[in-house]
């Protein structure tokens, strides 16, 4: 019993991160249909940024409580992984929204390569830790062990997908990416400004990434190639919960974190873990292909 | 007609300037690097490459390597090999073309083996410097020894068996853990044979778990490892993922001892694991700290010209060069073969990581140590003989 309410925690910590993720891919697909391969390895960028400001601001005199420090560094991560997403959406995606869906989505993987390969260049290969915000305590209840850190990241979490939610259920903003996400060619007449709220979208699904990144550089090491797997586990994420559906997002992200801690749980090895998310996939696309919320969309002609 | 004679005539000019310039016989020997210098274990590759453009430098300083009554320089190519099996085959591939009389390299051995096919197939003789997995000098189809390749470390059949023992005897564990790396060559192998030696002597692991190459979480395995009760952890795993194994395990409440091989033997693991890891052992191929005068010289080069301690790795990579320098020299002629011929005739040879024995294989027979992390630092605690 212990173990299983251990293993439950283990899998919302982690699930948190990928719904986090997913939310990023989900979004955008939502509106303007592109699955944005590049997300996973913007959420990497932005957990160098979380790490460089991050160290910056433990190493200066400025004797920072850590949690001022930790939600400066957040916030910087999130406001420099939205500019990199709005500004890849500028020049990258922009340019093809008229071109056939295939060449966005290989402009996609290209983006995701130069980002890769671009901090592996410049920064190097070396794994790294963020810095310690706060120290890291244990409590042991009923003999199951969690950490501050943990609590925390599934808080977090939780809180900012309340907050998107809102957002795009109750304010303007929302209800523009809605109406955008609705139908493309209509709402422009009813005075939508289109491309303001794409890049909106972006941000937002950016920022989301970033803060997925910094309590993730919080637990686990940081280094040029994390975003693949973590991209793909979010990405099915989103397909499992229903792409396009911010809600499904969110599902999808905890049930593939439960899936990855589960199945060595269940199953003898972990290595059967990506057969286990795979197949999940499949058999759900055979029998909902929308997703667990999506809603069928008839295709227009 | 007459510009065509011209042009005939100026072809033939050409043809004699160009005969004239090139020499006759190289007059440098090219030696092939294949090195992770990017990829899952960067600072392998750094030392990797460091121990290397130290080797060749000293011999060049010295005017270089005389061979046949005539001083050769040595010329050294680096590959980067990204730590992936794939392109480690193809970077042994690209210096096979451009002519290199041997290739020192991959380390790690899910690179060595498959360059070492490479290398068989192109009779082109291969120093893997460390390497520990027995696949990387056995030929999985026949069992039998490779021809062409050879290694400047222990196999991890001796490694798995050092670790083992020192986990009953030093530890005086009764119920052993393992967490490793599944789709990893190195990890995989010395774990299965940790598991086997543990059973040999009556004592059961009670836990086996495995993960895969580039994982980051690991608290599913470690919640099951805590539950079977284990009073210690053997982590035979790479230095980069590590310390976020023994950081999930304390923060799980794991409180036993963990101990692991000598992919531990990075500085890098201390910047990593920080305090987590203090007072925890490994097995690997040298300690800085009990060196012969061969290995002090060979420490305070390296010290002078890169401001750090070497590694395991910059070591073995080091006695890699001089194994195949001692062996040019033996062969009298740059060429593969003779090289080839004359690095199997070698039956001892002293490095800096110890004395060397070969019996007729590629494999060495040399002694182990066991370090500690004590103060952020690797101390010596034990040595291991075969």
């Amino acid at each position: 019993m212990q173990t299983l309410v251990q293993q439950v925690l283990n899998a919302l910590q982690l699930g948190s991160v990928y719904a986090l993720i997913a939310l990023g891919y989900t979004m955008v697909y939502g509106i303007i249909t592109l699955i944005n391969f590049a997300h996973g390895d913007i959420f990497m960028v932005s957990t160098y940024v979380a790490f460089f400001v991050g160290t910056a601001l433990m190493s200066q005199l400025l004797r920072l409580p850590g949690i001022v420090v930790f939600v400066l560094t957040v916030l910087a991560a999130m406001f420099a992984t939205a500019l990199l997403a709005v500004l890849i959406e500028r020049f990258a995606y922009k340019p093809l929204r008229q071109a056939p869906r295939v060449s966005a989505v290989i402009t996609a993987l290209g983006v995701g390569l130069f980002l890769e390969n671009f901090t592996l260049a410049t920064i190097g290969p070396d794994p790294r830790f963020l810095p310690k915000f706060f120290p890291v305590v244990t409590f042991t209840m009923g003999g199951v062990a969690f950490s501050n850190i943990q609590i925390i990241i599934i808080a977090v979490s939780a809180v900012v997908m309340l907050l998107l939610d809102t957002i795009v259920r109750r304010t303007m903003v929302g209800m523009a990416m809605r109406a955008v996400s609705w139908d493309k060619f209509t709402a422009p007449l009813m005075g939508v400004p289109v491309d303001r709220i794409i890049s909106i979208t972006f941000a937002i699904g950016a920022s989301i990434a970033a803060i997925g990144g910094t309590l993730f550089g919080m637990v686990y090491t940081v280094d040029p190639y994390m975003g693949i797997r973590i991209g793909w586990w979010a990405f099915i994420s989103a397909v499992v919960g229903g792409i396009g559906n911010i809600r499904g997002a969110m599902i999808g992200g905890y049930i593939l974190g439960f899936v990855e801690i589960f199945t060595p749980v269940i199953l003898p090895a972990s290595t059967y873990r990506d057969f286990v998310a795979f197949s999940l996939l499949l058999v759900l696309l055979i029998f909902r292909p929308y997703g667990i919320l999506g809603r069928p969309v008839a295709q227009k002609v | 007609m007459k510009r065509l004679s011209l042009l005939i005539g100026l072809l033939v000019v050409m043809g004699l300037l160009v005969t004239a310039c090139r020499p006759r016989g190289p007059e440098t020997i090219k030696i092939g690097l294949n090195a992770e210098l990017t990829g899952g274990v960067p600072v392998v590759g750094a030392s990797c490459k460091n121990g290397a453009e130290l080797a060749v430098e000293e011999i060049n300083n010295a005017g270089g390597l005389e061979v046949g009554g005539k001083k050769y320089k040595i010329e050294l190519l680096i590959e980067d090999n990204e730590d992936k099996a794939e392109s480690a085959a193809a970077a042994a591939q690209k210096l096979n073309a451009a002519g290199v009389l041997l290739m020192i390299g991959p380390n790690a051995s899910r690179n060595a083996i498959p360059a070492a096919e490479v290398a068989e197939a192109n009779k082109m003789p291969m120093i893997s410097p460390w390497s520990t997995n027995p696949k990387t000098t056995i030929d999985a189809a026949t069992g039998q020894p490779k021809k062409y390749v050879m290694r400047a470390c222990f196999i991890d059949d001796f490694q798995g068996v050092v670790a083992a023992k020192f986990a009953i005897t030093e530890l005086g564990s009764k119920k052993p853990a393992v967490l490793y790396d599944v789709a990893s060559e190195y990890n995989k192998g010395i774990a299965e044979i940790f598991k086997r030696t543990m059973e040999e002597n009556g004592i059961q692991v009670v836990a086996f778990e495995s993960y895969t190459t580039g994982d980051k979480d690991f608290s599913a395995q470690l919640t099951k490892i805590i539950q079977s009760g284990a009073d210690s952890l053997f982590l035979p795993n790479y230095y980069t993922e590590v310390p976020l194994q023994v950081q999930q395990a304390h923060k799980l409440g794991f409180t036993g001892v963990i101990f692991g091989s000598d992919s531990w033997g990075a500085a890098e693991l201390i910047d990593l694991c920080g305090p987590d890891c203090e007072g925890y052992f490994f097995t690997t191929h040298y300690a800085a700290d009990i060196a012969t005068p061969k290995a002090q010289a060979f420490i305070k080069a390296y010290e002078a010209k890169y401001g750090k301690t070497p590694d395991d790795v910059a070591a073995l990579t080091y006695d890699a060069f001089g194994l195949a320098f001692q062996a040019i020299q033996a062969a009298g002629k740059i060429d593969r073969e003779a090289v080839n011929q004359a690095l199997h005739n070698i039956a001892r040879y002293e490095g800096v990581t110890g004395i060397m024995q070969f019996k007729g294989t590629g494999d060495p027979v040399k002694s182990a140590v066991v370090l500690q992390i004590k103060g952020g630092k690797f101390v010596y605690y034990s040595t291991a003989q075969p």
